[in-house]
């Protein structure tokens, strides 16, 4: 029986018919890196900022960690059946719940990053007449980059593993293949579809960690 | 010239760093805060450059109160050098040197150039130049941190305990340095320091301070030396120890220096 479902997916990956179209893998792809996007460029205006002001500053450190740390522990399920019958249907439920899942990860990057650097070279930054913009901009950001890299690799991560969800409520992306799959008792369909988001996931990672290699090192 | 008036500082948690302390730095000196960990000198020294807010008190610069100055501005026109050298670590060895030319709006090939100079002009290797502050040892990054100090040519110098972590051969070389630029550059220098050696070393005026940013004595170091305030200061620069009271003894013919313990400590050159 396993073996069967691994074989059709091999051979569901293979047929060329489902490599176009709008529900062809490459469609799916964009529309699932799409959502991931989005709900990261938002969450970063929302993460970035405040974690770069905590973290430059010092003041409600207590509250980021017990913000990080509650909206971790929230699932995304409940909280999208939540805000979409909150919102109503439509792109805004799922963005917003994989955005609240993308807000931790970023922020503690931001000021864990800010937090990791010298306070000796932040002290002498400023006793040559930086400017405090000019700290946070060219000393403590510069400085923090692979922690901040490393959350944007985390929330990246999550999104796109967890925006599959986005199918669930009709609205598209790799999710389709499996909650579709699972509703027609199509498992080779399902597996296929949860290995283009591990592919995907896998190569995101790879590129996230090359970035943060890079980042490191200047 | 540097003036403190009656300034003190009490920290947030309550400890007085420094008590009514007034003392008048003339332009073209150096002066040394020397003590103890705690006694306020580095506290004294940040003041200068309005890292440290005076919680009574003024400090003036040239008879300006620095308080009323920017204080952005105000540490662009000041030279500092602090302990551990306070590199920025993402920056190369040049780009950290002229980075308060570049805070002054100078351009980019003329800062890189000037930084050259002064990292020359420090007894560095110009090989170092392109390399990042932690390939380079302590006493290497000290100097990058002193050619920082002086690349933008400014007529004040703080420096924080600069020769403080590195090893002692490598301390008397950038000492010997430091006195060498100073005879060429004539700078108004702010040094402080825990070693009374160090700080009779350098210092046209040295000033002994207690727990609590106390003055125990304001003198040269003859002064000091030849009539000590009281027994802090007698043990502080070593006058109870055998290495500090030396005499002239006849040996072989040749007038030698003896020390406390009759250890020979050198001879009487022509006066």
């Amino acid at each position: 029986m396993s073996d069967n479902v691994f074989v059709g997916a091999g051979q569901w990956l293979t047929d060329s018919a489902h490599w176009s179209g709008t529900d062809g893998v490459p469609a799916r792809l964009l529309e699932h890196l799409g959502y991931t996007v989005l709900t990261v460029v938002i969450a970063a205006a929302i993460a970035l900022p405040l974690g770069l002001w905590i973290g430059h500053t010092g003041r409600l450190r207590g509250l980021a960690v017990a913000l990080t740390g509650s909206l971790r522990a929230l699932p995304t399920l409940g909280l999208l059946t939540l805000v979409v019958l909150w919102v109503g249907i439509g792109l805004t439920g799922p963005i917003l719940a994989l955005v609240v899942l993308s807000v931790p990860p970023l922020l503690a990057g931001a000021y864990a990053g800010l937090e990791s650097v010298d306070r000796h070279t932040i002290d002498a930054a400023r006793g040559l007449g930086f400017t405090e913009w000019q700290v946070l901009t060219r000393v403590e950001i510069p400085l923090a980059l692979p922690l901040i890299v490393g959350g944007f690799r985390s929330a990246v991560l999550q999104v796109v593993s967890t925006a599959t969800v986005a199918a669930y409520i009709g609205l598209g992306g790799l999710g389709t293949y499996l909650i579709e799959g699972v509703q027609i008792r199509d498992y080779p369909m399902t597996l296929a579809g949860s290995l283009v988001v591990v592919v995907l996931a896998l190569v995101l990672d790879a590129g996230f960690a090359l970035a943060q290699r890079s980042a490191a090192r200047s | 010239m540097i003036e403190f008036r009656s300034v003190s500082k009490t920290f947030a948690d309550g400890t007085t760093a420094v008590r009514d302390f007034s003392l008048v730095l003339p332009s073209r000196t150096t002066t040394v805060f020397v003590g103890s960990s705690g006694c306020g000198k580095t506290t004294l020294l940040r003041m200068v450059n309005r890292l440290v807010e005076p919680s009574s008190g003024q400090v003036l610069i040239d008879d300006v109160d620095v308080a009323t100055r920017n204080p952005v501005e105000l540490r662009r026109s000041i030279g500092y050098v602090m302990q551990h050298a306070g590199l920025l670590p993402h920056r190369r060895v040049v780009d950290n040197v002229a980075v308060p030319l570049r805070l002054a709006g100078v351009g980019r090939s003329e800062a890189t150039s000037r930084a050259l100079a002064a990292l020359e002009t420090v007894g560095l290797d110009p090989a170092l130049a392109r390399r990042y502050p932690r390939q380079l040892s302590g006493g290497q990054q000290q100097r990058v941190g002193v050619a920082r100090g002086l690349v933008a040519d400014p007529n004040i110098l703080l420096m924080d305990e600069p020769f403080g972590a590195v090893d002692p051969i490598v301390r008397d070389d950038l000492q010997q340095e430091l006195l060498r630029l100073q005879r060429e550059l004539d700078k108004t220098i702010v040094f402080v320091t825990h070693d009374i050696d160090e700080a009779f070393l350098l210092g046209d005026q040295v000033v002994i301070l207690r727990r609590g940013g106390e003055v125990a004595q304001v003198g040269t170091p003859a002064e000091i030396l030849a009539d000590p305030a009281d027994d802090f200061v007698r043990t502080f620069v070593g006058l109870d120890k055998a290495r500090r009271t030396l005499h002239v003894e006849e040996r072989a013919g040749a007038r030698i220096v003896v020390d406390g313990d009759g250890r020979p400590a050198g001879v009487l050159g022509p006066a």
